[in-house]
């Protein structure tokens, strides 16, 4: 388990068909920084997004994610094809299986990794409150006998769910909201509320694509600081989409540019700012000057 | 608004745009009649059919122009949200109601006749069904088309069990309700990746297999000529006139032999398992569990990325709904005493999800009173048996334009505000 690294990423290819919507992406994100990852459109961002997060089955690399105290293979526990080598060993044999039936992307959370939705994914037919509940599926009280009748530690750890609940209401400044609908949100409500819910799941990483998308200024000045809260208060590293060039700039650590599914630039704000490639790449290259990736 | 508003002129292009469609729908149906091996044209019918459409239209293409008309259109457009959260600590003004069904239930079978006693046993059947499926279609939202499938596979599991193993029907309650879990787990397992309209189609497969193969494996079944299924006892006392093997319940208790003995037990047996299962159900939608069918109904993506395993989740919907449907079979195979195959058509899961849709998916009263309404209804239409396909069809069209949501608005609970902590 590495301490220093959250995340690692090496390698990381992913062919759609013949698009190779990722070329080779390596680099690592450091524990209890606000990491950016920023791009010009269709550099590829969501879907490095969604391959660490095990929504996209990647096609090769490797993801290591070190959180909860043990070391995660991203792209086993969705379950890979079957190797040679697995039918000499009956351990691996079944690890295999048991990832092929029963993986998926919800390990990836439980290991540690949550994540918000550039088009917001509430659940909008639910109160507000609600949507926090179904965060903290994982750490409630599931057993059907004690919740049918209602016993004392189903209490408790309902009890306990709500208060976290209330919590996290708390520090998007929702609390007022919390026996509305999630659908009846204003838009900047609802992105605030679903990085509340994910951050109910208690997770080491958070992964926000396009934070600010679509937010006024002085909202955009608020989820800063709620960002800096969730480093600082709640030990969480931050990974982070996004298009605003003066937040990005303000909040994050460390930067990672994507064009053409490559990595072209790495390293701090000031960095990424005098990078010619990055220059390049957002706001084209004059003709004679051509930068050599 | 005044009534000058009103244009007749649309009112009576309205109605003439629809009265040539009736005559369009009705004219070969109604005005030509098959006589011998020649027509016979009525025309007169044709017209009076015509007639009413026309003077209908025209009537209601009139009122909504009224103000009245206007009022109750907007009413009705801007009330179809459905989904509203009541108040932290809400109390219902209805609560009087619960011991007041339980105590009109509880007195049903000692008053009403023995026919409308097997009506009502009918019903809460049904109502039984109505909340297994609403589990799977309301709450978790997963289209079940098969769900017959699984009330097959209680009745046959008595009648089976009872003429195979011989157990009873108290042995086989329990056993018919794992047995369909069961089954569920099955089907579920490999199907629940599917979506929408493939799971629809693939849970009408599986229902039609069930069906068939009660119908084809004759050595086992007895195939469409179907079999018996026991009656249940009470701490092994018959419901007979004379048993084989011990005392009956009008011997022991000296009274004179009634058959609707065997109904009312069976309907107080029943009676108890639909407050248990409501009971069931009102608190599983307020447990993880039910959050979590709720949640994946509304968003699978957003689900997995909570870490809610979204396998597992819709497989607990769907065996929990099909150890419902599994009792109702039971019930159905113990209160009909023989059963074979006709029982568990296509139909029967058409009109299961028509329970479903009209009492309002995911609400529980709604599908109590839908149930009741949809298999009470057909009773009292005995005169008009043949159009009450039709009647059905005119219910359905009419819930669809006027509460698309279901009869019950479905409601959430409120939470009261509290201190929040973090640990």
């Amino acid at each position: 388990m590495s301490q220093e690294n959250i995340l690692t990423v090496e390698n990381l290819v992913m062919h759609f068909g013949g698009i190779k919507a990722l070329n080779d992406v390596t680099f690592n994100i450091k524990r209890g920084s606000v990491s950016a990852l920023i791009g010009p459109n269709g550099a590829g961002k969501t879907t490095v997004f969604n391959c660490l997060t095990g929504f996209y089955k990647a096609t090769g690399g490797h993801i290591m994610l070190s959180a909860n105290s043990k070391d995660t293979s991203v792209i086993k526990v969705l379950g890979e094809p079957f190797k040679v080598t697995d039918f000499i060993s009956p351990v691996a044999f079944y690890q295999r299986l048991k990832y092929k039936m029963f993986g998926g992307s919800h390990l990836v959370n439980r290991a540690g990794l949550s994540r918000t939705f550039q088009n917001i994914r509430l659940f909008k037919e639910m109160s507000v409150v609600e949507n926090l509940l179904v965060a903290q599926h994982m750490r409630a009280n599931r057993n059907l006998l004690a919740g049918i009748f209602n016993t004392s530690s189903y209490k408790r750890s309902e009890d306990e769910a709500l208060e976290r609940a209330f919590y996290w209401l708390g520090v998007v400044d929702l609390t007022e909201f919390a026996n509305r609908l999630a659908g009846e949100l204003s838009y900047g409500q609802q992105r605030r509320l679903e990085i509340a819910r994910a951050m109910c799941t208690n997770p080491e990483i958070i992964c926000l694509d396009e934070p600010a998308a679509g937010l006024n200024p002085s909202e955009t000045e608020a989820l800063t600081k709620m960002i800096r809260v969730l480093r600082d208060q709640h030990n969480t590293t931050v990974l982070l989409i996004e298009h605003d060039m003066g937040m990005v700039m303000d909040i994050s650590d460390y930067i990672v540019v994507l064009d053409h599914g490559e990595v072209i630039a790495k390293g701090n704000p000031d960095d990424i700012k005098n990078n010619p490639k990055v220059i390049a790449a957002y706001l084209g290259a004059e003709e004679g000057e051509e930068v050599t990736l | 608004m005044t009534q000058t508003d009103i244009s007749y002129k649309k009112s009576g292009t309205d109605a003439i745009i629809a009265a040539l469609m009736a005559l369009v729908v009705f004219g070969p149906i109604m005005g030509i009649v098959l006589n011998g091996y020649q027509f016979k044209l009525s025309f007169d019918r044709v017209f009076v059919i015509v007639a009413i459409v026309f003077v209908g239209r025209f009537l209601m293409s009139t009122f909504f122009q009224t103000h009245r008309g206007k009022m109750m259109a907007f009413r009705y457009t801007n009330n179809n949200d459905g989904v509203t959260v009541l108040p932290p600590n809400h109390k219902s003004q209805m609560v009087w109601i619960i011991p007041l069904v339980m105590v009109i239930g509880l007195l049903v079978p000692f008053i009403a006749s023995k026919y409308v006693l097997t009506i009502v046993i009918l019903g809460l059947i049904y109502v039984l069904l109505g909340l297994g499926l609403n589990i799977v279609v309301g709450l978790a939202g997963l289209l079940d088309l098969g769900f017959v499938g699984f009330y097959a596979i209680g009745a046959y599991g008595l009648a089976l069990g009872y003429n195979h193993l011989g157990l009873g029907f108290w042995s086989m309650l329990p056993i018919a309700a794992i047995l369909a879990a069961c089954a569920g787990a099955i089907l579920g397992f490999p199907v629940l990746r599917m979506h929408g309209d493939y799971l629809a189609i693939v849970t009408l497969g599986f229902g039609e297999i069930i069906r068939l193969v009660l119908t084809n494996w004759q050595s086992f079944t007895h195939g469409p000529n179907g079999i018996t299924a026991p009656a249940p006892t009470l701490f092994g006392l018959e419901f007979k006139r004379r048993s084989a093997h011990g005392e009956t319940f009008h011997e022991f208790f000296n009274v004179p032999y009634d058959s609707a003995h065997k109904y009312m037990f069976v309907y107080l047996v029943l009676f108890v398992v639909v407050w248990a299962v409501l009971f069931i159900k009102h608190r599983l939608v307020k447990m993880p569990i039910g959050r979590a069918w709720e949640a994946l109904r509304e968003d699978e993506i957003a689900c997995r990325s909570l870490g809610l395993n979204h396998v597992l989740v819709k497989l607990s919907a769907f065996m929990m709904g099909a150890a419902i449907a599994g009792i109702a079979g039971v019930f159905f195979a113990t209160y009909q005493g023989f059963i074979n195959p006709t029982s568990f058509t296509f139909f029967e899961s058409a009109l299961i999800l028509a329970i479903v849709v009209l009492g309002g998916m995911g609400s529980t009263v709604g599908v109590v009173i839908a149930a009741f309404c949809l298999t009470v209804l057909p009773e009292l239409l005995r005169e008009v048996a043949q159009y009450r396909i039709l009647l059905f069809g005119i219910l359905m069209v009419v819930m669809m334009i006027w509460k698309p949501r279901g009869l019950v608005r479905v409601t959430r609970r409120g939470f009261a505000r509290k201190e929040g902590v973090v640990k």
